[in-house]
């Protein structure tokens, strides 16, 4: 069985976000980036199961810079066999870029894609929901616990109040959350392997896909401040300002 | 212009962040349409009849839609919104699951909760965790919007009587299935729409100090909530998890109860009323945002909080 994996290369998420002056967006000249978190849960659940035996190979698929490529060779040096990259330097949006996955799922025709449920920088958890209505796939998104049996794949979903297990028909598209797993550290000798797998360089030209955005940036500013208040010197003092003052018990 | 608002729902009774979601589509204008969709779910349908300012409710009731299945709703709700110039759901774990699926299907793009409508094309969002604030225009006929119940009061939950209208529709597209469900069973309102939320973080240590917490949270008629440090440290269930990733929750006070602080975790609660923290670190960034800080020693602190209330 064949495993798609999307990768989204983000800024690091330990990097404190400034908004630009001009309030066009928010400024990534000089700072760190890295693979989207959720998407590292991705590669390794993958990699897991290529080691459990369920999968035969794990792809690797990014949309970005020529620089995305260092996402790639990450997932690679994690276990994935290897990459595909559709490069671009324009921002694609999430239809958009689940219309390129589209094209790359029909050429590669994957049992499962496995993709973050969000990306940290957009926030959007859009893409794998849309990936899977224009293949025709089921979605297991938020995804804690993924087994494959046979032709089918139990997902237990994070949902408000509790879990949901889904049994979804292959092939089928599952969106990691946070507690799926935790993400191994690649080893040296891993990383110097990963130097030695291909990456295939393409675009969305060559896909067959229109780069469109019906979405546009009015403005992005930093969000309200929230001012301090005062420190109170005892429970006592506190339960009184909760009453006398906030009047909220 | 019309608004089609998805109903949250679990065939029994209405969510109420539902509520939030028809102001939403008030201050965008037009007609409100509400779909109820689901198994067994008539009584639901009534309560959505009665929201001030619904037109009218569109109630789908079919063994195809009990689960809330994205595969099945998704069509469902793409065959019927074509007549929409808005489709809009609650940002619940529901809406984030279907509402991205019916954009892709109807070929437009999604817009992820909203916490501000400016016009019928613009709204604002937060993005990188709550650490920028976006505002979007959007060029589609039709605009598919998950919304973010703190941005926006409760629509009155009686005072309409709008006609409800059965949709015989069905699809089922036969590529998923529910297994089972294991919901947390508790007296305590939910997260998001309790009046008081007691939250605890790292600070707590282990899970079973999270009692000191229910203790207080009992006294007050409020929630509990946990930071993503302490649910990853397994001190309680993720989806108690308050936060960017988790949820967000703007009740009339908040207690943060050793809880550093981090912007994660600020982005899913700084809109809330009134906030106090706990915390023994002096420095802890949470005291920037707090309205009343005390530098105590957790343990000590909230008993005595609690039995002076």
């Amino acid at each position: 069985m064949k495993v798609l994996v999307p990768v989204k290369r983000v800024i690091d998420y330990n990097v404190k976000v400034r908004v630009k002056a001009d309030n066009t967006g928010v400024d990534l000249s000089n700072v760190k980036m890295a693979m989207n978190p959720f998407c590292e849960i991705a590669v390794e659940e993958a990699v897991r199961l290529k080691e459990k035996g369920v999968a035969s190979e794990v792809v690797v698929v990014s949309i970005g810079p020529k620089a995305a490529q260092e996402q790639i060779r990450t997932a690679l040096a994690l276990g994935a066999d290897r990459g595909i990259h559709v490069e671009t330097d324009e921002i694609v949006q999430s239809l958009t870029a689940a219309k390129i996955l589209k094209a790359v799922v029909d050429k590669e025709e994957p049992q499962l894609v496995i993709v973050g449920k969000q990306s940290i920088d957009t926030d959007n958890n859009q893409t794998g929901q849309m990936l899977a209505a224009l293949c025709g796939y089921p979605q297991g998104t938020f995804a804690s616990e993924v087994n494959v049996d046979g032709d089918k794949v139990e997902v237990t979903r994070e949902i408000d109040g509790g879990n949901q297990v889904v049994s979804l028909n292959l092939p089928a598209v599952i969106t990691t959350d946070l507690r799926l797993n935790e993400p191994r550290y690649a080893s040296l000798p891993n990383i110097m392997k990963a130097k030695k797998k291909p990456i295939e360089n393409t675009s969305a030209a060559d896909l067959g896909v229109e780069l469109k955005a019906s979405l546009t940036t009015v403005k992005v500013e930093p969000p309200p401040t929230r001012q301090a208040g005062i420190k109170v010197g005892s429970v006592a003092e506190l339960v009184e300002k909760l009453k006398n003052e906030a009047k909220v018990v | 212009m019309s608004v089609l608002v998805i109903a949250d729902h679990d065939n029994a009774v209405l969510k109420p962040a539902t509520l939030n979601v028809v102001t939403a589509a008030q201050q965008i204008g037009g007609d409100v349409v509400v779909l109820v969709a689901g198994e067994g779910c008539g009584a639901v349908a009534e309560e959505a009849a009665k929201i001030a300012g619904v037109s009218k409710v569109l109630a789908a009731d079919n063994a195809a839609y009990g689960h809330h299945l994205a595969e099945n709703f998704g069509l469902l709700i793409a065959e019927l919104g074509k007549d929409y110039s808005h489709i809009l759901m609650s940002a619940s774990t529901s809406g984030k699951d279907i509402l991205p699926r019916v954009a892709a299907l109807l070929d437009v793009a999604q817009i992820s909760e909203i916490i501000k409508v400016e016009s019928a094309d613009t709204f604002v969002r937060a993005i990188y965790a709550g650490n920028a604030i976006e505002t979007v225009q959007s060029a589609d006929a039709i605009k598919v919007i998950t919304v973010r119940g703190t941005g926006f009061d409760a629509a009155a939950a009686e005072g309409g009587s709008a006609a409800v209208e059965a949709v015989d529709a069905v699809h089922d597209a036969g590529i998923s299935a529910h297994v089972k469900e294991e919901l947390a069973k508790s007296d305590r309102p939910e997260l998001t729409s309790a009046p008081v939320v007691i939250s605890g973080g790292r600070g707590l240590q282990n899970g079973d100090n999270f009692e000191l917490l229910y203790n207080l949270a009992d006294k007050l008629g409020g929630a509990v909530g946990a930071t993503r440090a302490a649910v990853d440290a397994g001190f309680c269930a993720n989806d108690m998890q308050v936060g960017q990733t988790g949820k967000i929750v703007a009740p009339q006070l908040y207690i943060a109860v050793g809880i550093s602080g981090a912007i994660q975790h600020l982005a899913g609660m700084t809109d809330s009323k009134v906030i106090v923290a706990i915390n023994k670190d002096e420095e802890a960034p949470i005291f920037q945002v707090s309205d009343y800080g005390l530098v105590a020693d957790l343990f000590e602190a909230v008993p005595e909080l609690t039995d002076s209330l």
